[in-house]
């Protein structure tokens, strides 16, 4: 009697070794092409739309940002079709910050624009909805939505939004933009789509600096993961508590 | 006036003649005014056919413009059979090279026979490609920002 309970526990022992074992090579053999799939998300087909799996973000090393250098403001002026006017009702989406230790004198220089933060104010404030995150963490402005009350200008701890006062002409096709709707840095989203960086990060690569790195920070194996893996960096008003996709290293 | 009214037969065919030749007075040039109005002549966009059939096209582009706006804006949803860049690349006159610069151009000639105003091009390009860079200004010095206080953390 208990001779055959024995074997039958044992069997059904083996009976769920087996099925642990079979289950796991089927795990393995679906998970292997996952993972690949997963690897090769940059360049995502058209119809599949920005994914949660995916966080854009940028790491900025102000050590290596040339003192006087505006190749990142130029390039982003000519992809988005700013005027690159620095008036105050003229937009600017990224700038060249310059900050001073007023004890040492020590001089940095640095780009500053949207965040995008994981918890942006930008978006609790808006009324009407327009001021968005999208699924992989770009902030943007839908601009058929915007009334143009500017709340988020307000509430955006970094200035980095504008607001467009005058009609504008011959914007470029895949970046509309126009009078009464407040607009910032999109991480080029256009570009990103296509699989490529921002209009400032090439530039920036381009003249040699490197000083931006852009990437996926969801995703262990890129370049901008492995990056902040590897030194100190911080998000400019951390107190804020936002999670900043930009994060500085050097200041 | 009243007296041939008041005759019997005559006055009847007199009103009849008179409203007749009033209907016909008042129809002239309401005639010659629909007569003036023709239907907006289209240029044929570049291709054979547009994506969709033309009638359908037609009747419910606003719709699927403003559902592919959604798309593309809110899920970065890139397909171009309804987006409106590749309306303007097919669409786009052959004198204007554009959607919206004269009354002939194809987005304007049907919207202002319908009377129906247009503000997608406030903000969209109504010409295909990228504009000429234009000469950016030179940005002006940075200013040290007020932003960040880099001095060890005392105000």
């Amino acid at each position: 009697m208990s001779d055959s309970m024995l074997s039958s526990k044992n069997t059904k022992l083996e009976d769920r070794r087996d099925f642990l074992k079979a289950g796991a090579l089927i795990a393995g053999v679906t998970l292997g092409p996952g993972v690949l799939f997963y690897g090769v998300a940059h360049s995502r087909a058209p119809e599949e739309g920005a994914s949660s799996k995916q966080r854009w973000g940028m790491l900025i090393d102000t050590t290596k940002c040339g003192d006087g250098c505006h190749d990142c403001v130029t390039a982003c002026n000519t992809e988005n079709g700013l005027s690159g006017k620095t008036g105050p009702q003229d937009s600017q989406w990224i700038r060249k910050v310059e900050i001073k230790d007023l004890r040492t004198g020590y001089v940095q220089s640095l780009p500053m624009m949207c965040q995008h933060c994981e918890n942006p104010p930008c978006v609790d404030v808006c009324p009407t909805g327009a001021s968005m995150k999208r699924a992989d963490g770009i902030v943007l402005v839908d601009r058929h939505v915007c009334i143009g009350c500017r709340y988020c200008m307000m509430a955006c701890p970094y200035k980095a939004r504008s607001f467009v006062h005058e009609p504008l002409h011959d914007q470029n096709p895949e970046v509309p933009r126009g009078k009464g709707c407040v607009e910032s840095c999109t991480f080029c989203v256009q570009r990103v789509d296509r699989g490529e960086k921002p209009a400032c990060v090439e530039a920036c690569d381009t003249k040699g600096h490197k000083a931006m790195i852009f990437g996926d920070l969801k995703d262990p194996e890129s370049e901008v993961n492995k990056a902040l893996k590897s030194a100190s960096s911080i998000e400019v008003r951390a107190d804020l508590a936002l999670n900043t996709g930009v994060r500085y290293q050097g200041i | 006036m009243a007296r041939v009214v008041n005759l019997p037969g005559l006055g009847k065919w007199f009103r009849l003649a008179a409203c007749l030749g009033a209907m016909a007075f008042l129809a002239i040039p309401s005639m010659q005014a629909v007569a003036g109005v023709d239907l907006p002549k289209l240029e044929h966009g570049k291709g054979d056919k547009c994506v969709d059939d033309e009638d359908y096209i037609r009747r419910h582009h606003p719709d699927l413009l403003k559902h592919h706006r959604d798309e593309t804006m809110r899920k970065g949803i890139r397909t171009t059979k309804y987006s409106l860049k590749k309306c303007v690349e097919c669409h786009a006159g052959s004198k204007t090279g554009s959607v919206a610069s004269s009354r002939q151009d194809f987005c304007v000639a049907c919207h202002s026979y319908a009377g129906v105003k247009l503000d997608c091009w406030d903000c969209h390009a109504t010409k295909p490609g990228k504009p000429p860079v234009k000469q950016a200004v030179q940005p002006a010095q940075p200013v040290v920002s007020p932003l960040m206080p880099s001095n060890g953390g005392s105000q």
